[in-house]
């Protein structure tokens, strides 16, 4: 865009921005070092590490399933994605297969996860341009996923629901009805999003054409999830790699086009709506059984290791498991979508203003639980 | 088993039939040395596995780096377990993938291994004059547990 | 020693005037946007929250009054002591009722504008002063702003001048004895708002103290007291531009049945109210958006405007004579 301006003659000088890490709109302890020209950036790097708490090693010193509410606090948004995540790979390296209702419930709760988790993008993306009151509205709705969340495991954000062989309760007799209100509210929802801030011109001009990634780029980096899926690349592990029962739900998915901010705006929009289909379709397939299967109170994976990635609502989310035969993992790797996605943010900031800079960080969806782990 | 990993299993194992270890069920893993690695990586990117999913390390009696593709065409997935010498050195591949720039700057932050021709490698994770490689075997944690 | 007095009497006066609307100003702005939120709002403090501002100027009154080590100590001092001055001086030519105007100057209008633009100097001031770069790079989206909305702001006032003559307050609100100018003006009064609106720094034109960008613009550094300036000079400005809005647009004192000051408040209030619904609907434009959109089109809108005033006055004084 701008970075060369006409001088003049006049002597004009770089100025460094330490922006970050307390900020209004860095999402947690995010830190970018900016060099700005006026109100251009002309370089942008990352700094990150202030939420680091030594996840990975922690895991070591800990029982397999003592880790589950670990995970909780990684992508703090999305725990019950970042639990089944986790005891999915437990599940594949000792072999352990879950009943069926268990598997229902872990991804009717997944994808409320998931919906719960992109209202909150949707909502810090909007403040990030002000859009306060659609924030609001937005958290307001947010709100009513956490009462379920509430409902099921006695947790609204560290849920702690799902476990090694299934999930700890089962659905307490005024979930389905307060489920399927809040979907019958969602449909009057989705329009006010739209008229609110979606359909609001500044809002448009603020986000389409603004941190444009190529789908080729994208894929470069990394970018996986939403991100990625905005950009073009049709790549949903849901329904490429499926993991639990995923090839028996019928649902789209959503692929944006520019692979600007709006198209990332519209990617979560979309998919909320799809994981309100998997979650009607689940509602409608679920049989009454058992929610945990019988796993020895002291797990020992046989010695080995394996990668489960499954579609966190950040992009992949994948756990490398090592095991030595004991009870407590020897090793354990997450790969953390939003990592791998900010690697991308100096780039897609660069040559634009700094509060281009502003949105283009939301629109990523950054989580520094994640981040720092 | 699809097609890819076999037509890429049969050739590795054509070109090096002692350096290399294929480990094949649900989650294939081929181990290797680092002396052929950045061939093999060059295989593995031309039999189709071509996005990178993640890289991270394993101690076990050696350091190996452990990496994962991902073919963009059918979905499958292979790992590739690199066991590093002494040197701890392996080539970087943050040219043919980006996204391996910020991964290899955390496995260098845990783990200390160098990645070499990395454009900027320092630590990511833990802070610049932090000692020491938290995720090795031989860093205990002594205060809180 | 009868004009100092009598000086004396307006200046408290109008402090009073101002500083009670500001205290419910804000409790307003928090209740309004609470609204349109459909959240309570301030619930607490007094019944309904009435106090709640009370307490919070309490609160910031007892800080402790930073300055940072480095700042260039005159001119954040002076910053913030002068802010509320040309946002107080304004209020001289309004006309807040039936001859309740303080000084009925014959350029009126002009003063107005020239003095409530003084304001934009003082917080370049702070931004400059405060020596930190969020606080420099608000002082500068200050003055860029406030400078190129103030051209389409006039330009749509001068139709105004146009039609009722004259520059002063009193001439043009008794011009609008029959019509009011919103009605013969209605693009001059929507460019006075957009205009008003950049010039108050209020959302979408709130750049200078864009939160989510440069915290909190050239008032970064400020804490306490110092801040309360700022907050002040920012409402009592506001309201300023809308009683402005109200004696050219909208008839001014003049209405029936109730007392002339209380129509002028009312009318007062439903501009404030238009600018607080703006604020807290619309999101924060981009700062070459917003260049673009004065120069490229609010500019010529309002030279057009003038053009079509000059040639609608023509058409009426014909057909009259």
């Amino acid at each position: 865009m701008v970075a060369e301006q006409q001088n003049n003659g006049l002597h004009t000088e770089e100025m460094t921005l330490n922006f970050g890490p307390q900020h209004p709109s860095t999402l947690g302890v995010y830190q970018a070092i900016l060099t700005l020209n006026g109100e251009y950036l002309v370089n942008v790097e990352n700094v990150i590490g202030y939420l680091h708490r030594g996840m990975e090693k922690i895991a070591e010193s800990r029982t397999y399933a003592q880790f589950v509410p670990y995970t909780d606090r990684l992508d703090y948004l999305s725990g019950m994605l970042n639990e089944l995540g986790y005891v999915l790979a437990v599940e594949k390296l000792a072999g352990i297969t879950v009943p069926e209702r268990a598997e229902y419930l872990r991804i009717i709760m997944g994808e409320l996860q998931r919906i719960a988790s992109h209202m909150v993008f949707l909502g810090s993306m909007a403040l990030d341009i002000n859009g306060f009151s659609a924030w609001m509205y937005l958290f307001r709705d947010r709100e009513k996923v956490l009462d379920l969340f509430e409902m099921v495991s006695g947790n609204r954000i560290t849920t702690s629901y799902m476990r090694i062989g299934g999930v700890c309760y089962d659905l307490p007799d005024e979930f389905v009805p307060a489920l399927n209100k809040f979907f019958s509210g969602m449909d009057k929802n989705f329009d006010e999003y739209d008229r609110i801030i979606t359909g609001n011109e500044i809002f448009r001009a603020r986000t389409q054409g603004v941190g444009v990634i190529s789908g080729e780029k994208a894929l470069a980096y990394g970018l996986t999830g939403p991100n990625l899926r905005a950009s073009g690349v049709d790549m949903d592990l849901r329904r490429d790699t499926p993991y639990g029962i995923y090839p028996r739900f019928d649902f789209k998915v959503i692929t944006g086009k520019n692979g600007d901010c709006f198209d990332r705006w519209m990617m979560r929009i979309g998919e909320m709506k799809e994981s309100m289909k998997i979650i009607k379709q689940a509602l409608q397939q679920i049989e009454d059984g058992p929610v945990l299967t019988k796993v020895p109170r002291v797990l020992k994976p046989p010695s080995g290791a394996v990668y489960h990635q499954i579609e966190g609502s950040k992009g992949a989310l994948g756990y490398y498991l090592a095991s030595d035969g004991s009870d407590k993992p020897y090793r354990l790797h997450i790969h953390a979508p939003s990592f791998v996605n900010i690697g991308a943010f100096p780039e897609m900031a660069k040559g634009g203003t700094i509060q281009d800079a502003v949105v283009i960080l939301a629109s990523l969806d950054p989580v520094l639980g994640e981040i720092d782990r | 088993m699809s097609s890819l990993s076999e037509n890429l299993f049969s050739a590795l194992k054509g070109e090096y039939p002692e350096k290399i270890e294929i480990i094949e069920n649900s989650n294939s893993v081929i181990v290797l040395d680092t002396v052929i690695f950045a061939d093999v990586i060059n295989k593995v990117k031309e039999y189709g596995f071509d996005f990178l999913v993640d890289i991270t390390a394993l101690e076990e009696e050696r350091l190996s780096c452990v990496y994962h593709f991902l073919s963009l065409a059918d979905h499958e997935m292979i790992g590739i377990k690199a066991r590093l010498d002494d040197k701890l050195e392996i080539p970087s591949l943050s040219r043919e993938w980006l996204s391996a720039n910020v991964q290899e700057r955390e496995v260098f932050d845990m783990f200390g291994i160098k990645f070499t021709g990395h454009p900027d490698l320092k630590r990511i994770l833990c802070s610049e004059n932090f000692i020491g490689h938290p995720l090795r075997k031989n860093y205990i944690v002594t205060s809180r547990r | 020693m009868e004009n100092i007095s009598k000086g004396l009497v307006y200046f408290l006066y109008v402090v009073a005037f101002v500083l009670l609307n500001i205290m419910y100003l804000i409790y307003l702005e928090r209740k309004f946007s609470a609204f349109l939120q459909q959240r309570p709002g301030p619930n607490r403090v007094g019944p309904r929250g009435l106090m709640q501002t009370l307490v919070d100027v309490v609160k910031l009154f007892s800080k402790e009054d930073i300055i940072p080590e480095k700042a260039d100590r005159w001119v954040f001092r002076l910053a913030s002591l002068l802010v509320m001055v040309p946002a107080l001086l304004v209020y001289v030519v309004l006309p807040f009722g039936k001859n309740m105007v303080i000084a009925d100057l014959n350029l009126g209008l002009f003063y107005f504008l020239a003095v409530a633009s003084l304001s934009s100097v003082f917080v370049l001031m702070a931004g400059w002063g405060s020596r930190n770069k969020f606080s420099l790079l608000g002082g500068m989206r200050v003055v860029a702003q406030v400078i190129s909305y103030e051209i389409p702001m006039i330009f749509s006032l001068l139709g105004i001048v146009m039609l009722s003559g004259s520059l002063k307050m009193t001439e043009i609100v008794s011009a609008q004895s029959k019509v009011w100018f919103v009605f013969l003006q209605p693009v001059a009064f929507v460019i006075y708002f957009i205009a008003a609106t950049a010039e108050l720094n209020r959302g979408p034109f709130d750049l200078p103290e864009g939160e989510q960008e440069i915290i909190a613009g050239p008032f970064t550094e400020y804490s306490g007291i110092r801040y309360i300036m700022f907050y002040m000079a920012e409402y009592t400005h506001m309201i300023a531009v809308s009683a402005l809005a109200t004696t050219l647009f909208l008839g001014g004192p003049s209405g029936p049945v109730l007392p002339s000051w209380l129509w002028f408040i009312l009318k007062t209030y439903f501009m404030i109210l238009l600018f607080m619904l703006v604020r807290w609907t619309f999101p924060r434009i981009r700062l070459d958006h917003m260049m673009n959109f004065n120069w490229k089109y609010l500019i010529p809108i309002s030279l057009a405007n003038i053009l079509l005033t000059g040639i609608g006055i023509q058409i009426f004084q014909l057909m009259k004579g």
